[in-house]
Parts: C-alpha cells; structure tokens; sequence
C-alpha cells in the first residue's frame, strides 16, 4: 500500500470566475456510495445567490457581444477540455453511486453535447431569423437575441449532463448564468466550473452554487434582475411556487418536465430559443 | 482655417431629409377632407395664386394678348372671383403683356438667364435679366445652374444667384431649382437653401420643360426649408410649385401642406404661387359645380 | 367651428356617414355560432367616449356562461376543427378577411363611435391591418411543416383570449387569424368598453358559415376574463393588456400546463440624434405618441434628444402640437380623437398633475376640446429627469416626457433603464450608429427612422416586464403549436 497520503480537494463555489467559500460559512456533507461521508459542500445562501446574479448580469453586455464564432469556440473549448478530464469526472459520479458504465455515457454524452451546441452558436440565428416583406417602404427583419441572466436550477438525474444540457443553450444564446448544482450529486458540477474556468469564459458569465433548491429556489425565481428561469425538478408545489415567484417581473418560465438528457431529443436548437427573444428592426428604403 | 476660406455658408451640412418620412408625411396631409365653405374658400384662394404662364417657342403677342384677357377676366358667370395673381411669359413678350395688363395689379413675370437650362455664359444670363426688367417684368424666375450644383459648385451657384438678385432690386426674384434634375431630396433641401441665402425672394420647383414637374413631396421639402430659414433669419420666402398641375384636387392639397407646414401667413399670393397654365379652369369649373351642385363640362369654359 | 369655416380660420366638418352601420340596441353572448341570452341574465352598456352617449349593451358572462363557451370551443375543436384538412380551414380565414375588408368602412365607423379614436386611423390602420393580419395567417394554415425547422406542429386545443380597448378589433385579429391558422378554436373576450366591433364580428363568422363553436366570443368585466384564464380546460391563454394584469395572470397561471403569450405595456425610448432628419424625426416623434390619443403600448413615450438639437426640436414639435386637431372621432380631418374611457382620463390626469407636481413643464397645444366626452390635449412635458413618474410610469395617454442626453452610451443605459422593453426609436443618419442603438436597446421592436409601424408579417412582442412571445409573422405562430 502506497505510504502517500491523498490530498483532498475542497469544493467551493463558482462565482464571477472564482473559486470561493459560501459567506454564509455553512457546508453539507456529502456521502459516497458507502455511505460515508467523504466530501464537504458549501451550502449557498441567499447572499451567494445574489452576488453571483451580480457578476452575471456585469458579464451580459460582454458575453452577448463576443462575435457568435467566438462564443462557438468557446463551447468547443470547454468539450476539449472536458474531454481531457474525461477520467476525473466518471470517477467522480462512480464514487457517489453511478456505475462506471453509465458515469462514461455520461460523461461522453456531455462531451459531445457541448459540442453540438458550440456548432450551433453561429446557426439558430439563421434558421430563427427571418426578413419580413412589410406592405411599406421599409427593411424589415427579425432575429433572436439574449435575454440576460438565466437561473437554473438543475436536475438531479444525471447530474453532469443535466446541468451541461441547461446551461450549454442557454450560454451560448449569449445570457450568462446562475446555475444551482444537482443538490443529491453536485460534485461533478463544481468540477465542471473548473473545467468552464479553464476554457476561458468570462468572468461572471457562468456561476455554479451548490445548496438546496428549497432555500434558493425562492430567490432564484423572484429575483428581479433575472430574465429567465429553468427547474426540472418533480416538486409540482415547488415548480408552482418558482412559477408564481416569477410573475413577478414577467420571467421567462421553463419547467421541463421529464426531459431524457441522455438521448438526442435532449438538445436542440429549440433550447436556444427558450432563452433567446425576437427582435425586429424596421427602416426605411429611400434616398 | 484661413480666412478666405471661410464661406457664408457651408453648403455641405444642410440638413437631411428623409424621403420615406416626406412620403408618409404628404399622404397623411393629404388624407385632409376639404368640404364646403371651406372647399369654396380654398378653391378661390388657389384661383389667387395662380401664375399664368405660356412658355413655348411658337408663342405670339396674340396669343400672349388672349391670355392676359383671360387673367382678367376669368369668366364671367361666376360673381366674387378673385384674379390670378401674374401672367408668366418670354422676356420678349413682357411688353405685350405688361401693355395689356396694364390698370390692373395683376403682375407680369418673365422667365430669365436662359431658361430652360440655363447653359449659357453668366454675362448673357444677366443680360437678360436686364432686358426683362427694362421691359416692364415686375417679377422674374431665373433658373439655377443645376451641372455646377451637380458637381459640387455649391459656391458658384449661391453666387450666381446674388448677383441676379442685385441686378433684380426690388423686383421679385424666384429661383427655379429645376427638382427634377437634382436627384434627391437632399439636394433639393441645399439647393433651396442656397437659394434663399443669396437672396431669393421665391424658390420654385420646376421650369416645367423636363419630364417631371412639381410634386407634393418636394415640394413638402421645399416649405420646410421655408420655415426653417423663417425661424432662423425672420424672413419670409415665397414658394411656387410650378409644372404638372392642373386640377383643382391637387392644388387644394398644396393650400393644405402651405397651411399645415408654414401656417396662415403663407396663404397669399404674395408668398405662394401656382406656375400653372390649364389648372384656372378646372378651379373655375369646381367653384361653379360647388355653387350650382352640377358636375361640369370643359365645353363651358374658355381655352386661352 | 362652425359651417362657415373658410379655409384659412379652419376646414368645415366633414364627418363620415353613420348611415351604412347598424348598431342593434343590445348583443347577447356568441356561443356556438349562436347569440345566446347570458345565463347571468345581465347586461351592461357600451358608451361613446366622445359624446358619453349610451351605443348599446353587451352581456356578462357569469362562470356558467365561460364553461358554455370553453365547453363549444372543446367540441368545435375534436369534432371539427382539428379533423379538418388544413387547406379548408386556411379557406374560412380568407373568407373572414375578405368579407371584412367589404365591410371595413361599417366597422371603422363603429370603432370610431365605441372606442373614440379618431376615424383616419380606424379606416386606414385599424381596420385594413386587420384585414391584412386574416389574409396572411390564412395563409398559413396549411404551410406549417415548413415553418417549424425539424418540428412537427400540431394545434394546442382551446385558446381562451383576452384582449384590449386601445385597438379592439386589430386585436382580435392579431389573436383570432394565428390561432385559428394553427387549428385552435377559440374563446374570445373583448374589453368592456370597446365591445361592438368583436360582436360585429361575431355576425360576420356567422355570415361567412364558419363552424359553430369554432370561435366563441363573450363580453364582461376583468372578472369573466380571469374566469377564462382559470378555466381547466384551456390550453392556452393569449392576453393583451397592462404589465399588471399580465402579472397576475402570469401567477395564476403557476403550475398549470397552460401556453401563454403576453403582451404587456411599455414606455419606449425615442432617441433624436443630432445628425437626424429632424424634420422627419419631429413627425415621428407626434406619430410615436399622438396616435391612438397615446393609447399604444409602444408608444414612444420617453423622448430624448441629444443637446445641440434640443430646442430646435422641442420648438419645432411645439409647432406641430399646436397644427393637430382634436375633436369628433368621426371627422376626417380629426388627428386625435377622445379619451377611451372616463377611468382612462382621470389616470392620465392624475400622472401628468404628479409630472407638474414634481417639477416639471407642461407644454399643451391651445386647442379647444368638445364639452361633452373624454379629452385630453396633447401633451408635452419637460424638465424631468429619469426618476420622475411620468418617465417611470406608462401613462398610456397623449403625454410626452422630453429629457436631453450627450452621449451614444449614455442614452442606450438611459433607454434600457426601465422595466419594460417593448418597442424603440432612433433618428439618426448614420447607418452604424442604428445598428449599434438598435442592437443594445432591449426590446422586442426597434423603429430607425421611423416609428409606429405595423405589419401582418412582422412579429411584434416585448423583452422583459412588456411581456412574452411574438404576434404576427412566423414568430406569431410558435404561441398556437405544440412542436414534437
């Protein structure tokens, strides 16, 4: 047996390109498929929550103004770096009970679903725009454009591609993100904040909090600096609250229920558009 | 910047004009409804307004003779009506005009500096504006250099202008742009500017020689020009949309975008005119349908 | 002004005939291709707003009344509708459009006398858009494999749709010709005081034999409306009206499996640049908030104009305030019409006293008003700043607020500071400088050069707090479908 002895990693939060601790100070444990608890995670507060919508909405007029081949290649970055920790991430979701044949399907799912979406960064706009032939002398045309700061709250199957599924669209439509982690399994997420750290994402553009969606849910949902938001999860009260929340300054609301992540009609361009709103410019033609 | 290269104006930044707003802006006045005593009271103004004009090569004292009388006597069944406003001919025929018009106030205008183009040396151009006005011409339209404006020669058409102007006195001087042949709105828009700045008294559309004479939008410009220099200079310049009209429909909606655009002031024939041959007598016949209720036939009003 | 007006004092009245139209003394619910007695046995009046006159009276329609209703679309829509080969249903949609345009004078007339606006634009907006929104979706109807990339779409079921009294009828098309192009059957309920033309038109689907239960139109209160929203057996709720009853139905609406498109209020940001065609950007500027009397979510309600032509352009919108004529909606020569309602007067009262009250200048034209009705003069007021109400608030009324900017930068965040993003406005020459403004101002319509621009084929619809999803042009068709 090896005399070394192991260097554990500390999981914290992923906030405005930052690797920190909750200001709360409060963490949950995490325990692996023994039944041990091997991990710490921070458990986010309200105030992270608030701080991270902060960054994100800083990192919008950035973000949303890169050139929509630059965003493509970021996403393409960020499978190419994934795919380079392929290893980390399946030991990861085998240590917390998924087998090791299902955690590589996983993983490579997630892989290739980053890039099918960094194909798409410079082609929805193509196939959801559209030039109008208005009964005037005027140019008229419409096209998709971000609509801001997304809330996510992810999914707890497949905690890896679930979360990847929902931010991929959503980040590469030109919104940025405050994504809660799969609250049974959110190891892998803030691993993949660091694989998002190293493909060069602005900062702020993404955030990941680890936590309960009973705390945060409710503010991620009636926070009037967030656009959108997106829950998967099967708790109807829960969904309706988030919902009602909501209302509050008109958020765009996507509950999607049931979604299969690990099959093709888990990723789409119609994704894209859930978090994308038209807009339509008119001019005249004269001289 | 040197000294002398400081203009009066710099005729590269007038204003621009949007041609799909003009558009819109002439068919929203022009969904104005004129009814009754109105109409009546519009129709009669227009009548006013009116240039009398024949311009052609084959025009002969007699002919200038028939067309003075018809300005003073425009028809004999109808009481109240006004006169028009001025006969509008060749320098060479100002006498004949001016001789038969004479104990009247209706004016004799004369077209001037080689009308209709205007390509002839400056020198002969002013010499015919001499000549008209040594002939009798109470009002002369002079025609602007529409090649050199063309090319840039923003300076040399300001001054060619002024010195017409100074040749004129007090003669009324209207300056023909020829809108047809500037291309664009924008032009127009400087052209009239230029215009006014070296001193017209007037800015007329048209010569009513190329393919197209005055039409609502330009002339829409040309008022908002008008106003504009109004509220800059205080000083009032008259506008006459000439070519191309002749009915009384049209020439109605002139009075509505005159009223609309520069306000009441402008209604009078001393700031707005009609350069217009055919258009007295469709004015005639629709003042005497207004007051006999019957649809009108041409066959009961003279052709001069 | 008296029938003596010369041309000069003024242009003699020239109302529009009121002979063609027929008006009946009251309308009962359209039910299944039925006028149907309510069975809350109730009835309320309709006014015109310019006169206060009593025009006729709808019914209201109690909770029986909506399950009535839902219940014919329902049937309408598994028996009928949704079995019909798409190409016959795009056929009854160009028959509604047809048969409105031969009747469009009738029907601009009526809206004129319901809802106060004055009849140039009822006749030559409201009602030919109208027309114009029926004949394009019509088209549709059998093209929508086409539309939805990869997507099959199939038609939702009930779509339960409520809608405003700024433009009563163009509304009901705008709802009416998408959802039925995409095989919905509908409930429909027009606002409580611009009820007639939607009831006119309720005679028109029966003229044109459209299938009974197809579309379902009934009249009431605020009060009918949510009993649609919280109907079960809907699928879809479309509404049109302010951001905070798009609140509330958003609310009620958590949790359930219903589709909803709403389109909200706004306060447009109408930007003047100094190198703009100014005399132009003046007439866009009395188009962006004068049409309608100011009753348009996106009117350009907020003016900024950059310093060095500020005064020439608020002297010269002066001007122009003062050449507007207010009056009888149904005179031709009328620019801006009545007030739509009494409630609606004593709100745009009540902001615009708060906007003196706060410090700044009002601006009004001189003209007269009529002593009886609803009016409200044009409207112009300055020295504001950003925090004043009357830049906050939609006052959805003829009242604009001027303030002055430096900066391309500084007007964008001043454009986008507010909650809602429906719709915006910049004159400028510069082609850059547009797509600049036009790319970073957040809202769903953005007019270059021009403003208050309305097409079937172009989608309209607002970012944030104005709202969600797009009506008009294929986007318009997304709000009607289930894509699988």
């Amino acid at each position: 047996m090896n005399s070394r002895i192991d260097i554990q990693k500390t999981y914290k939060l992923y906030i405005n390109g930052k690797f920190s601790r909750t200001e709360s100070g409060r963490y949950f444990p995490l325990k692996d498929s023994r039944g041990k608890a091997t991990v710490n995670l921070c458990q986010a507060s309200r105030k992270d929550f608030r701080e991270a919508v902060k960054f994100a909405r800083k990192a919008v007029g950035g973000w949303s103004s890169r050139t929509a081949y630059n965003r493509g290649q970021i996403l393409y970055r960020i499978a190419e770096t994934l795919e380079g920790r392929k290893k980390q991430f399946i030991q990861e979701l085998n240590h917390f009970g998924i087998t090791k044949n299902n955690a590589t399907q996983e993983v490579e799912i997630t892989i290739d679903r980053l890039v099918y979406y960094a194909g798409w960064a410079d082609k929805y706009q193509a196939l959801f725009s559209s030039v109008n032939p208005v009964s005037s002398a005027h140019y008229n045309f419409s096209v998709p454009e971000y609509q801001g700061v997304i809330a996510i709250i992810s999914p707890n199957d497949n905690p890896l591609l679930g979360l990847a599924s929902l931010i991929a669209p959503a980040f590469v439509g030109g919104n940025t993100i405050v994504c809660l982690a799969s609250e049974k399994n959110p190891l892998t997420a803030i691993t993949f904040a660091e694989v998002l750290h190293a493909s060069d994402i602005p900062n702020g553009a993404v955030n990941i909090l680890t936590g309960f969606s009973s705390e945060l849910a409710e503010h991620f949902s009636s926070h009037k600096d967030v656009n959108g938001i997106v829950y998967c999860g099967e708790n109807l009260e829960l969904n309706k609250s988030i919902q009602e929340n909501a209302s509050e300054n008109v958020k765009r609301i996507h509950y999607y229920d049931k979604i299969n992540w690990l099959i093709n009609k888990g990723q789409s361009p119609y994704f894209i558009m859930d978090h994308s709103e038209i807009k339509t410019t008119w001019h005249p033609i004269g001289s | 910047m040197k000294a002398n290269q400081i203009n009066i104006a710099n005729f590269r930044q007038t204003p621009v004009i949007d041609q799909v707003g003009v558009n819109e802006r002439v068919a929203r006045l022009n969904s104005r409804s004129i009814k009754k005593t109105s109409k009546m009271a519009a129709l009669k103004l227009a009548l006013s307004m009116i240039d009398l004009t024949t311009l052609e090569g084959m025009d002969t004292p007699g002919k200038v003779q028939q067309l003075c009388i018809k300005a003073k006597h425009l028809n004999h069944g109808i009481s109240d009506l006004p006169h028009v406003a001025a006969v509008c001919v060749y320098p060479s025929l100002v006498k004949i005009a001016k001789k038969e018009l004479n104990g009247t106030s209706i004016n004799v205008a004369s077209v001037v500096t080689g009308f209709p183009s205007g390509q002839t040396n400056f020198k002969t151009r002013l010499e015919e504006v001499r000549y008209a006005i040594c002939e009798g011409a109470d009002e002369v339209d002079m025609v602007i250099s529409r090649g050199k404006f063309l090319s840039g020669d923003f300076q040399l058409v300001f001054d060619e202008i002024a010195q017409t102007k100074e040749e004129c006195e007090d003669i009324h001087l209207k300056v023909i742009l020829e809108t047809s042949e500037l291309s664009t709105l924008d032009n127009i828009r400087r052209a009239s500017e230029i215009a006014m700045k070296a001193g017209a008294d007037f800015i007329k559309t048209s010569t009513g020689k190329t393919k197209c004479g005055a039409t609502q939008p330009i002339s829409l410009v040309m008022l908002e020009a008008i106003k504009d220099f109004y509220q800059k200079t205080n000083k009032k310049i008259g506008m006459k949309p000439a070519g191309g009209i002749s009915d009384s429909k049209t020439a109605i909606r002139y009075l509505v975008m005159v009223k609309e655009i520069l306000g009441n002031e402008w209604l009078t024939p001393t700031l707005f005119r009609f350069g217009a041959s055919s258009l007295a007598n469709d004015l005639l016949m629709q003042i005497t349908k207004q007051q006999s209720g019957a649809y009108q036939s041409a066959d009961y009003f003279s052709k001069d | 002004m008296t029938n003596q007006t010369d041309f000069i004092t003024g242009y003699s009245p020239a109302p529009e005939s009121t002979n063609l139209i027929e008006i009946k003394e009251r309308y009962p619910l359209f039910i299944k291709g039925k006028f149907l007695e309510p069975q809350s046995g109730r009835y309320f009046s309709t006014i015109n707003p310019a006169t206060e006159k009593k025009l006729s009276e709808v019914a209201v329609a109690n909770q029986t009344d909506v399950d009535f209703a839902v219940k014919s679309a329902r049937n309408a829509y598994k028996n009928v509708w949704s079995k019909m080969p798409p190409k016959e249903r795009s056929k009854y949609i160009y028959r509604i459009a047809r048969v409105l345009q031969e009747r469009g004078r009738e029907f601009a007339v009526i809206e004129s006398m319901d809802g106060g606006k004055p009849i140039r634009e009822s006749r030559d907006i409201d009602i030919p858009l109208a027309v114009a929104h029926f004949f394009y979706y019509a088209g549709w109807a059998d093209k929508l494999e086409y539309a939805f990339p990869g997507r099959k779409a199939n038609g939702l079921g009930v779509a339960g749709q409520i809608i405003p009294w700024n433009f009563p009828l163009l509304m009901a098309a705008w709802k009416i010709a998408p959802a039925l192009a995409c095989g919905n059957t509908i409930v429909l309920k027009p606002a409580e005081t611009t009820p007639l033309t939607a009831m006119k038109l309720a005679e028109l689907l029966q003229d044109i034999d459209l299938p009974p239960g197809v579309v379902n139109i009934i009249t009431g209160a605020g009060d009918t409306g949510i009993k649609i929203v919280d109907h079960p057996d809907i699928n879809k709720i479309a509404f049109t009206g302010s951001t905070d009853v798009g609140k509330i139905i958003q609310k009620s609406l958590a949790g359930t499996q219903k589709k909803y498109t709403l389109e909200l209020g706004g306060k447009a940001a109408h930007i003047i640049f100094d190198d703009a065609a100014i005399n132009q950007a003046v007439e866009g500027i009395i188009n962006g908030i004068f049409f309608n009397q100011g009753h348009v979510c996106c009117a350009g309600s907020r003016l900024y104009v950059q310093e060095g032509v500020a005064e020439e352009v608020i002297s010269k919108l002066k001007d122009r305030m003062e050449t507007l004529i207010i009056g009888d909606p149904l005179d031709k020569n009328t620019d801006i019409g009545a007030i739509n309602s009494k409630m609606q007067l004593k709100k745009i009262m009540e902001i615009t006293q708060s906007g003196e009250d706060e410090g700044g200048v009002l601006f009004q034209s001189k003209c007269t008003t009529p002593k009886s009705g609803y009016w409200f003069k044009p409207t112009l007021i300055s020295n504001v700043a950003q925090s004043s109400r009357v830049v906050q608030e939609e006052i959805f009324g003829p009242v604009l607020a001027v303030q002055t900017f430096r900066t391309v930068d500084e007007v964008i965040e001043k454009a986008n500071n507010t909650p809602y993003g429906l719709s915006g406005g910049v004159w400028t020459d510069k082609g850059a400088k547009i797509f600049k403004i036009t790319k970073q101002i957040q809202a769903g319509i953005l007019w270059a050069n021009t403003f208050n621009k309305f097409d079937p084929t172009s989608p309209f619809g607002g970012f944030k707090e104005s709202g969600m999803g797009r009506e008009g042009g294929i986007h318009g068709l997304y709000p009607y479908v289930e894509l699988s």
